[in-house]
């Protein structure tokens, strides 16, 4: 279902790496009447706006990264994002269309694209460790580090939720966070281990992105920092004081001016053609 | 000034799903075997072609001389009676 799109019901085209799984493949998309539509929706946009700009400015590393290797794993990474921002964009709007934005009447754009691409800053419900700008190799390190341990740890609790598509897009989920955690983590210990520059610079990327860790335990109900604490040993690195959150919560719609100048570019073409079919 | 000496060359081979052994598909740059493994991962395996890698430093292979090419292959070229076709094969044997 969520590949259809893509291989238009045949794989047979492909010369190689067929059997591509659908991670929602009979699955009963009926929300169970345990959980409150309004308030599942809204969980599921914020995980959601989380992987999607997150890929966003993972996307923006296409061709600027140190070695061809980095720069194909940062675009991969970005993919997997992406494809979990689709789900979640779909499980919302599915569970609750209100959250839709309103589109010309007879417009194509599906309800995922019209939530990526037609809403503004203020209704993005993304945290805002993900919409600051990029920085050196170490800023990105540093970033998805922060962001895989905590969004794989509340994954593998969503494993269980009472919403067989959430914990089927967590199932997929955990495997590509696991994934990601690694490679950030080794990238990690190997600045902090490798030379007198590489390591000023992942200290200095720490200390600048550090003040966002406490908005992201909050939103992702962090419970500890073993994992974390693990890594900043492994690579010699003091775990840093803790923080406490000053200023709004980007899961309340409060946003840097960082996220309006991503937006636009991201949503300046489709929002050009509200009847696009793309 | 910046330190540019490139990383050493990794060698990689890659197991398909219906594969029985792995198959030369390329190479890349890491800085050791380790990060060589991701790197194989991520640029050779992004399309879901593989379940397992192999990566082998391009240094630790051993290649034959394209000079060498006659001594070495040359004279199987014409010994045509190696292949095992004057057989008859019997009917009840379904593949040769």
């Amino acid at each position: 279902m969520a590949f259809d799109g893509l291989l238009e019901g045949n794989s047979d085209q492909w010369a190689f790496g067929t059997d591509f799984d659908d991670p929602l493949a009979g699955l009963d998309v009926a929300l169970p009447a345990a959980l409150d539509p309004l308030e599942h929706a809204r969980f599921c946009l914020g995980l959601a706006d989380d992987a999607l700009i997150l890929s966003q400015r993972l996307a923006e590393w296409c061709s600027r990264a140190p070695d061809l290797e980095d720069d194909v794993a940062l675009a991969n990474l970005a993919l997997d994002l992406l494809g979990q921002a689709r789900l979640l964009l779909g499980r919302a709007a599915l569970v609750d269309p209100a959250v839709v934005p309103v589109l010309p009447a007879g417009s194509p754009v599906p309800a995922e694209d019209a939530l990526a691409f037609f809403r503004d800053a203020a209704a993005f419900r993304n945290v805002q460790l993900v919409e600051l700008p990029n920085g050196d190799f170490a800023h990105v390190i540093v970033r998805l580090l922060m962001f895989s341990v905590a969004r794989l740890e509340l994954f593998q609790q969503l494993l269980s939720s009472a919403d067989p598509v959430l914990a089927a897009v967590a199932a997929r989920g955990v495997k590509e966070l696991a994934y990601q955690r690694d490679w950030a983590g080794r990238w990690f210990v190997t600045l902090a281990r490798g030379t007198s520059e590489s390591r000023r610079r992942v200290l200095a990327a720490l200390a600048g992105l550090w003040v966002h860790q406490a908005e992201l335990a909050e939103a992702y109900g962090l419970s500890g920092g073993a994992v974390l604490e693990r890594v900043f040993l492994a690579g010699g690195v003091a775990q840093p004081d803790s923080v406490v959150r000053v200023g709004g919560r980007g899961r309340d719609g409060m946003h840097t001016e960082a996220l309006s100048l991503l937006l636009a570019e991201m949503q300046v073409v489709a929002r050009a053609h509200p009847m696009g079919r793309w | 000034m910046t330190d540019r000496r490139e990383w050493p060359l990794y060698e990689v081979f890659v197991r398909g799903k219906r594969g029985l052994n792995h198959v030369h598909v390329g190479s890349l740059h890491a800085a050791d075997s380790t990060m060589a493994l991701r790197n194989a991962r991520d640029v050779y395996t992004r399309r879901n072609e593989g379940v397992s890698i192999w990566v082998v430093p391009a240094a630790a292979i051993t290649a034959s001389s394209p000079d060498e090419k006659d001594p070495l292959f040359g004279p199987s070229a014409d010994k045509v009676y190696r292949h095992p076709t004057f057989y008859p094969i019997p009917d009840d044997v379904p593949h040769m």
